[in-house]
């Protein structure tokens, strides 16, 4: 009985005391959790000031700085996609391939075929909606882990686009004869000294339009839930397969769109372009904050975790170091990223 | 005696559900009425999660028939009990840990913006999810008021419990169903959330109790139903009973109609 008299001496007190924390550890424990691109945030300030204090003006002059951003876009674009993917708790190891292939397939229809650039262009962005979709029901419908259900796809989609492509590059004279439009991305406006690619420029309105979908609308909500706590989420009526079977369509048009940027950066269009570039995506997406647990990170974490990247690997290259140590930067930053994402998550314990 | 006459606004008669050979359901009754909070109490696997399951929309009978005031209903899912009225509050819980409290309130419900913005870009109005949260924390008493935007995992259990109950508050018009709301709670946190059944109970809603904890069943309970292998076998009231007695008919060692106080024990 002595568990029932102490019920009743607690109920006399205020239900909830949202305490705050008070210490310094916590307050920045709390502070990192409540703004998951702070430390990305900041990382990125302090390596722009450390190289052009160790660099100077060379890595500070506008047209570096809008070279760096031309490097990241490609990633950029694909860590869009990779961080949809990422926050419901799923990862794509196909995007790379996706991308590969709808260029190869845009280029295809539009110089070898003669289609008119822009249907090949539309082709190829359903081409990559149905890559993703793919993807999306062999997890939504046949449960297949995303790691294992991508790791299949990507090397499906990589032989499809060996085969369609016949293993040939579209040179860049080829498409300025019968499809300009395909690189069109690779234009520039010049002002200040900086080149701004209207690839780059692209990649800037998708990761908005992206930022909105996913902080102003029901469908961004489900998102994170579904990556979050998919059980809790069914239970509050979100239907969870159809929330991921979107994602991972979106996905596949936003590596299409990809797609487009990169024949426009590389002016041609070959088969073997961006082998690396779904390890890449993975890179910038952790680092700039999202959790590989699904549910927690921003989408323009991801544009600073591929800057990040960019400008130390430009930094360290203007500074004269090997390339080696570039990837063994990049290797630490990841570790660190997510040494800080499991540190964040234990907030609440 | 006098609620009795009122109409019940849930009721059951003769539910019944098989999984394969095991009968979980066997001519089950239940009762709810106004302005009550109604402990379901039963031995494990004597179907009283089937039973609250039924009643949530969870999961589908194989026969008998469910009333909400008056009214056959049948539920496929959940979904559609919600829309009927009758929230539940889930032992889990069914909170995004890292979606902060106003989100979680209007996960699955949330309200758009009116005009074009709401309509063609899908906008969120999360000013007045956010009032709306903010006005029913306060209602309940769960609320100092900065912290509306705060992820829910960053509230102790006792504080999350109350972010479930205030969502089944806010949206449940009709019944509050909640599932062991303090099994993961310690002895202070327990007593702040059977205040909040009273509270939920005192604004109107009358609640579904689902507990082991005799104490506290006992501490909140205005009526008792008694499960036991599938079926409701008596309806006691904490002024006539003692825990020893409840306890005696949930595992069989009292039969409740040869029992002298046993003036609410209803037939099985």
């Amino acid at each position: 009985m002595t568990e029932l008299m102490e019920v009743k001496i607690a109920i006399d007190e205020k239900i909830a005391v949202f305490d705050q924390p008070t210490s310094l550890v916590r307050r920045v424990h709390h502070f990192l959790h409540g703004q998951p691109t702070a430390a990305p945030l900041a990382v990125l300030l302090l390596a722009i000031i450390v190289f052009s204090i160790a660099v100077g003006d060379r890595f500070l002059h506008p047209f570096n700085l809008s070279l760096v951003l031309q490097q990241v876009t490609i990633i950029g674009i694909l860590g869009i996609a990779q961080t949809l993917i990422i926050l419901t708790a799923g990862i794509d190891l196909s995007v790379g391939a996706i991308m590969v292939l709808s260029s190869v397939v845009m280029g295809r229809l539009a110089v070898g075929h003669g289609l008119y650039p822009p249907l090949a262009f539309f082709l190829g962005l359903v081409v990559g909606a149905g890559a993703g979709a793919a993807n999306g029901v062999l997890i939504t419908r046949f449960k297949l882990p995303p790691f294992i259900a991508t790791l299949g796809s990507w090397s499906i989609f990589w032989a499809l686009n060996l085969w369609y492509s016949g293993s040939e590059t579209i040179r860049s004279q080829d498409l300025n004869a019968s499809a300009p439009f395909l690189k069109w991305t690779g234009n520039s406006l010049d002002f200040l000294g900086a080149r701004l690619t209207l690839g780059s420029i692209l990649m800037m309105v998708i990761f908005a339009v992206i930022w909105y979908s996913l902080n102003r609308t029901a469908w961004g909500r489900h998102v994170y839930a579904t990556g979050d706590d998919p059980e809790a989420a069914e239970l509050v009526g979100i239907a969870t397969g159809r929330i991921l079977l979107s994602v991972y369509i979106l996905a596949g048009m936003i590596c299409a769109i990809g797609a487009w940027v990169l024949i426009g950066r590389l002016g041609s269009i070959t088969p073997i372009a961006g082998e690396t570039a779904n390890l890449d995506s993975i890179t910038a997406v952790v680092i700039g904050g999202t959790s590989l647990f699904g549910g927690r990170g921003s989408i323009f974490g991801t544009l600073i975790g591929a800057l990040i990247v960019g400008v130390f690997r430009n930094g360290l290259a203007l500074s004269g170091v090997d390339v080696l140590w570039q990837e063994f930067t990049v290797g630490w930053l990841i570790i660190v990223a997510v040494a800080i994402d499991q540190w964040i998550r234990k907030v609440g314990s | 005696m006098s609620e009795q006459r009122q109409t019940p606004i849930l009721q059951a008669r003769g539910l019944v559900k098989r999984f394969g050979r095991v009968t979980a359901l066997d001519d089950a009754d239940f009762d709810l009425y106004p302005g009550e909070v109604l402990a379901v109490i039963g031995d494990n696997g004597a179907g009283k999660s089937t039973l609250i399951k039924a009643l949530s929309g969870a999961l589908d009978v194989s026969a008998g028939e469910i009333r909400l005031e008056g009214k056959p209903i049948r539920f496929s899912n959940p979904m559609e009990a919600r829309e009927a009225g009758i929230e539940t509050v889930y032992q889990n819980l069914a909170v995004c840990p890292a979606l902060n409290i106003a989100d979680n309130l209007f996960l699955g419900r949330e309200i758009r913006r009116k005009g074009l913005l709401g309509k063609v870009f899908r906008m969120l109005d999360q000013q007045a999810m956010q009032q709306k949260a903010r006005q029913k924390l306060t209602e309940l008493g769960l609320l100092t008021i900065q912290n509306i935007n705060q992820a829910v995992e960053t509230l102790s259990g006792g504080q999350r419990q109350g972010v479930a109950v205030a969502r089944a508050a806010a949206f449940g018009s009709r019944v509050v169903i909640m599932d062991e709301p303090t099994a993961a709670l310690g002895v202070k946190e327990s007593g702040r959330v059977l205040n909040l059944i009273r509270d939920v109970r005192d604004r109107g809603l009358p609640v579904v109790l689902i507990s082991h904890n005799m104490p506290h069943v006992f501490e909140v309970a205005d009526r008792i139903h008694i499960h036991r292998l599938g079926k409701r076998v008596a309806v006691i009231k904490p002024q006539t009973h003692s825990m020893s007695d409840a306890v005696a008919i949930m595992t069989g060692a009292m039969n409740p109609e040869k029992h002298p106080a046993g003036a609410y024990c209803t037939p099985a």
